[in-house]
């Protein structure tokens, strides 16, 4: 069967994204945006809603709203406004939100990934710019609800795709692409954990050929890529058995359990909004000159695709470790600063998607967070390349890069790491291995070949793992076959 | 104590007196007439020590209209020091955690605050009926509304509690109370002053501005609180009213439009009389008056009416009950919290223009009102430019009857809202109005005038309106103040 691994239905996806700002300040005040403060230190009365208070607008939330329309390929809204969206939540002291509606910043863009079955562009419908809600807690003691004004006033671009994602795959390479351009351009950490980057999924399904699209629902309250993929998945396949069942799916908000592994229904009263949006007439609408967005192209960096394509090009990479490489603005940074201090790039990737993304995933640590040096992991690359250690030893010594950025260098000489570079010293000891193990070398002699690998074991041993493997194989290969 | 900044200023001069003594004078004038007027809210009790504090910078040479001159401030905009209510029971008490950017200009500029002073609730109303305070009385009759919103600081300043204050005006609420209380106010243009502090009914048409005796005090008041603010993005850069140069009564060359069709029915035809008196007046000092015809003068009410209450059912959905302000005893969850908070702490008026905002704003209603009154609003700007493209400023009346009795208005919210016909195109295109007095009518109650100009002509308003009281009197006759009611009236009224 066709469709959606083989139900006969195909999936239809469009995403609302949220992405925190990472400048300085809030968007309307001068609070700071730091996450993890003391409940509500970082408010005035501006954030806080105090009445008489008026917003003024940070300049630097357009310039990082421009930058990402412009490297989605949007087309940047030169007479922009805001609006207020009104409703009641505690978390939202002014009642309404600051938000646009009418006049988005940025309309029309797309973003390429790597679809199902190929290339694909997942068109952006719009990004707008708009502020943050503070954050309930509910204390079950005291059965009170305790408000942190905190994050009140946070910038965030909201970031709307059209409908065009099939699969929870092309969700994630969605998001990944959005993750990494927002990155690239230091408009965002884009951090889930934390909150900085949110999705909302629209879904529907219908029957492979249906012209007309099925009833969407909105899953809410996903906090990393694979809560996401599997509120998706969940959501597919809830879909598909009620429509198989004879029932109707119903248009409606579903708060995805990543615990449990199960969505529900929000209450139908949470859906029944009326935003009563206006234009916000407060903030006075924003003009933005051909030569301002031409100033903020010119900032644009270098954005993944881009890197991806350069480093095949150049470094002779393979797509895929391009690809992973440039995922992150800050892992190219390392990978770009070291094949620029030891011109090893393939050595350089080999290290970076190896060894450090396997401890990175292990503690959950993102590229941004990494501290080494790329100067210490070049020099290690040279001292490999210029067989002074062998690989084993570099990959020890590297796990004490990652950790606390040794001097490879300093820490070969005093621990003694380097390789036998005497081949004398090493031939007179692959001569008393041999001696010493007469029932290998005859095993190997009868043709048992793997025998080398014991005797090659055995030389490391001796050398306490200094000599080059390599040439210890050739060097007794050549010895037995005599 | 009838007196005017600039006397107070003089005799502070000549030290015949200080700031303290003069702010003591005061705090006992309202001590023994506000318990009938009921001009102010709350009382600053530590006035006296503010103004000595300004003596001893005046000894050390500080300069300024205002400096020394105590002042009574609309119970609308932001004070740390004394409570900020908008006369709701929502905000009773409430104590705000800053200063309006207008506040810390006044206390910069010397100036001394007497307390706050009573209006409407949340600047809601044409009569300081609506307060939650309790209403205030018109110095010049007691049985009668002294207007509104600003009714206090207008009370205030007839009743010489206060020789200057400061109110505000979202359609009309400045200029209203000074035709019906024989004052001087001026309605700045819109991002003249700056708004930060002041508890917002309508954005786009609040402003805060002066009301005193005289054109001259207005410009005194005025040139302080004025300027650009970076707090407020809607306040205008480069504002800075020189005033001096325009005290003076040389109106040559001045050219005044009288809109014929605003002397039309439904006008008192006193205040009728007045208006066209004050035209001859002012062809008398040399301006020339001409006729003409307003156009779209029937759907600026409604178009206000509109804009004005939507943006208010947005504005004062921040008093919830959650942050600060009134909180009910119990509620069951978070809406009877909602519920129960709003229709306990607002006022009735206060709630019928929260749902006609809320209601016009309503998906399937937006374009039908509120996006039809913006397209009003326009097409109002442009038969205005085109008037300013001809004439220095308009003439017209400030309202269609002079103060009206106590308790008449409220009972037809409809005929209240109609009678702001003369004010409220002002506000909905940010233009500048001054309304001065300009008679009396046969019960000796007082009539007012307005002079509207184009964005930031505010000198030229000061100009038409200093020559025409350096040659009327209008504006010097003071009320003979009681300091009791008279119970009779009173026990006849609630009797009826």
């Amino acid at each position: 069967m066709a469709g959606y691994k083989n139900t006969g239905y195909e999936v239809v996806i469009g995403l609302e994204v949220h992405v925190e700002l990472n400048t300085a300040t809030k968007i309307f005040c001068n609070c700071s945006t730091e996450f993890g403060g003391l409940p509500n230190t970082h408010v005035c009365p501006v954030c806080s809603g105090m009445p008489g208070v008026l917003p003024v607008m940070n300049k630097q939330v357009l310039e990082k709203a421009i930058a990402a329309g412009i490297a989605t390929n949007c087309t940047i809204t030169q007479q922009c406004k805001f609006d207020r969206k009104n409703y009641f939540y505690p978390d939202l002291p002014k009642a309404y939100q600051t938000s646009q509606l009418y006049l988005p910043i940025c309309r029309n863009g797309y973003l390429e990934i790597e679809g199902d079955n190929g290339p694909k562009k997942v068109r952006i419908h719009q990004i707008h710019m708009e502020e943050d809600a503070g954050k309930l807690s509910h204390d079950a003691k005291s059965g009170s609800t305790l408000i942190d004004y905190n994050r009140c006033g946070v910038p965030l671009l909201e970031i709307v795709s059209e409908p065009d994602m099939s699969s929870a795959d092309e969700v994630l390479a969605y998001l990944e692409k959005l993750k990494s351009t927002m990155e690239y351009l230091n408009v965002s950490d884009c951090k889930m954990q934390e909150g900085s980057m949110r999705a909302d999924v629209n879904l529907s399904v219908r029957r492979c050929g249906d012209p007309e699209l099925g009833t969407r629902t909105e899953t809410k309250n996903m906090n990393s890529f694979k809560a996401i993929a599997r509120a998706i998945e969940a959501e597919i396949f809830r879909q598909i058995e009620l429509i198989e069942d004879g029932g109707h799916v119903r248009q409606e908000t579903r708060r995805w359990d990543d615990e449990k592994g199960v969505g529900y229904a929000m209450r139908s009263k949470e859906n029944a909004h009326d935003y009563r949006y206006f234009p916000e007439p407060d903030l006075a609408p924003i003009n933005i000159s051909d030569e301002h967005l031409a100033r903020v192209a010119a900032t644009i960096p270098e954005l993944p695709d881009q890197k991806q394509a350069r480093y095949v090009e150049d470094f002779k990479l393979s797509a895929y470790d391009a690809a992973q490489l440039t995922r992150s603005r800050h892992l190219a940074g390392i990978f770009e600063q070291t094949v620029a201090l030891c011109n090893l790039p393939k050595e350089a990737a080999n290290f970076l998607l190896g060894d450090c993304m396997r401890l990175m995933n292990a503690e959950g640590r993102e590229a941004a967070d990494l501290t080494f040096s790329p100067e210490r992991l070049a020099e290690l690359l040279k001292l490999v390349a210029a067989g002074t250690i062998n690989k084993t030893t570099a990959k020890a010594i590297f796990e004490k890069i990652y950790a606390e950025d040794i001097d490879p260098v300093a820490y070969v000489k005093e621990n003694g790491l380097e390789m036998m570079s005497d081949d004398g010293e090493l031939d007179s000891l692959i001569a008393g291995i041999i001696e010493a193990n007469p029932k290998s070398v005859a095993d190997y002699k009868n043709g048992k070949k793997a025998a080398v690998g014991f005797l090659v074991g055995q030389v490391m041993k001796a050398t306490k793992g200094k000599a080059d493997a390599g040439k210890v194989n050739a060097k007794l290969t050549e010895l037995l076959n005599k | 104590m009838q007196q005017t900044a600039k006397e107070l200023k003089a005799a502070l001069a000549q030290g015949k007196t200080t700031a303290a003594a003069a702010t003591a004078a005061y705090l006992e004038e309202i001590s023994k007439y506000d318990g009938v007027y009921h001009a102010y809210n709350s009382i600053n009790t530590a006035a006296v020590e503010d103004a000595a504090r300004v003596d001893e910078r005046l000894a050390e040479g500080l300069t300024g209209l205002l400096a020394g001159v105590p002042i009574a401030i609309k119970d609308n905009i932001a004070t740390e020091n004394l409570p900020t209510t908008c006369s709701s029971r929502i905000l009773e008490g409430f104590m705000s955690p800053y200063n309006a950017t207008v506040i810390e200009k006044l206390a910069e500029a010397g100036a001394v605050i007497l307390g706050k002073a009573n209006m409407d609730e949340f600047a809601m109303g044409s009569t300081t009926e609506t307060s939650y305070t309790g209403i205030t009385r018109n110095p010049w009759d007691e049985n009668r509304v002294p207007g509104g919103s600003s009714g206090g600081s207008a009370a205030a300043v007839a009743a010489g509690l206060a020789p200057v204050a400061l109110g505000s005006d979202t359609g009309g609420s400045i200029r209203q109370p000074c035709a019906y209380c024989g004052l001087t106010g001026i309605k700045p243009t819109y991002g003249a002053v700056s708004r930060y502090g002041l508890l917002a009914y309508g954005s786009s048409l609040d402003q805060i501005g002066p009301i005193a005796h005289n054109v001259e005090d207005c410009a005194a008041v005025l040139s302080v609180i004025a300027g650009y603010d970076e707090k407020d993005s809607t306040s205008a850069e480069g504002v800075q009213f020189d005033f001096a140069a325009a005290l003076n009564d040389d109106l040559r060359g001045k050219k005044i439009g009288l809109p014929t069709n605003y002397l039309g029915e439904g006008l008192n035809p006193e205040i009728r009389a007045a208006i066209l008196a004050a035209c001859e007046k002012f062809t008398e000092l040399g301006a020339e008056i001409e006729e003409f015809e307003m156009p779209m003068m029937e759907y600026a009410v409604p178009a206000y009416y509109i804009i004005a209450s939507a943006e208010a059912s947005s504005n004062l959905q921040r008093y919830d009950g959650i942050k600060y302000g009134y909180h009910p005893e119990s509620f069951t969850d978070l809406e009877d919290l909602y519920l129960t908070t709003r229709s306990e702490g607002f006022g009735f008026e206060v709630k019928r223009r929260i749902m006609l905002g809320t209601f016009a704003l309503s998906s399937g209603y937006y374009d039908a009102y509120y996006q039809k009154a913006l397209k009003v609003r326009t097409l109002i700007r442009q038969a205005f430019d085109a008037a300013f493209a001809k004439y220095d400023a308009i003439i017209s009346p400030v309202a269609p009857t002079t103060a009206p009795r106590l308790g008449e208005s409220l009972s037809d919210p409809l005929a209240m809202y109609l009678s702001d016909i003369y004010t409220v195109s002002v506000n909905l295109i940010g233009i500048p109005a001054i309304a001065l007095p300009c008679g009396f009518d046969s019960e000796n109650m007082p009539i007012g005038m307005q002079l509207l100009g184009k964005a930031m002509s505010e000198e030229t308003l000061v100009n038409l309106g200093y020559a025409y009281q350096q040659h009327t009197d209008w504006h010097l006759r003071t009320p003979e103040l009681k300091t009791e009611l008279n119970t009779e009236i009173e026990m006849q009224k609630e009797a009826e």
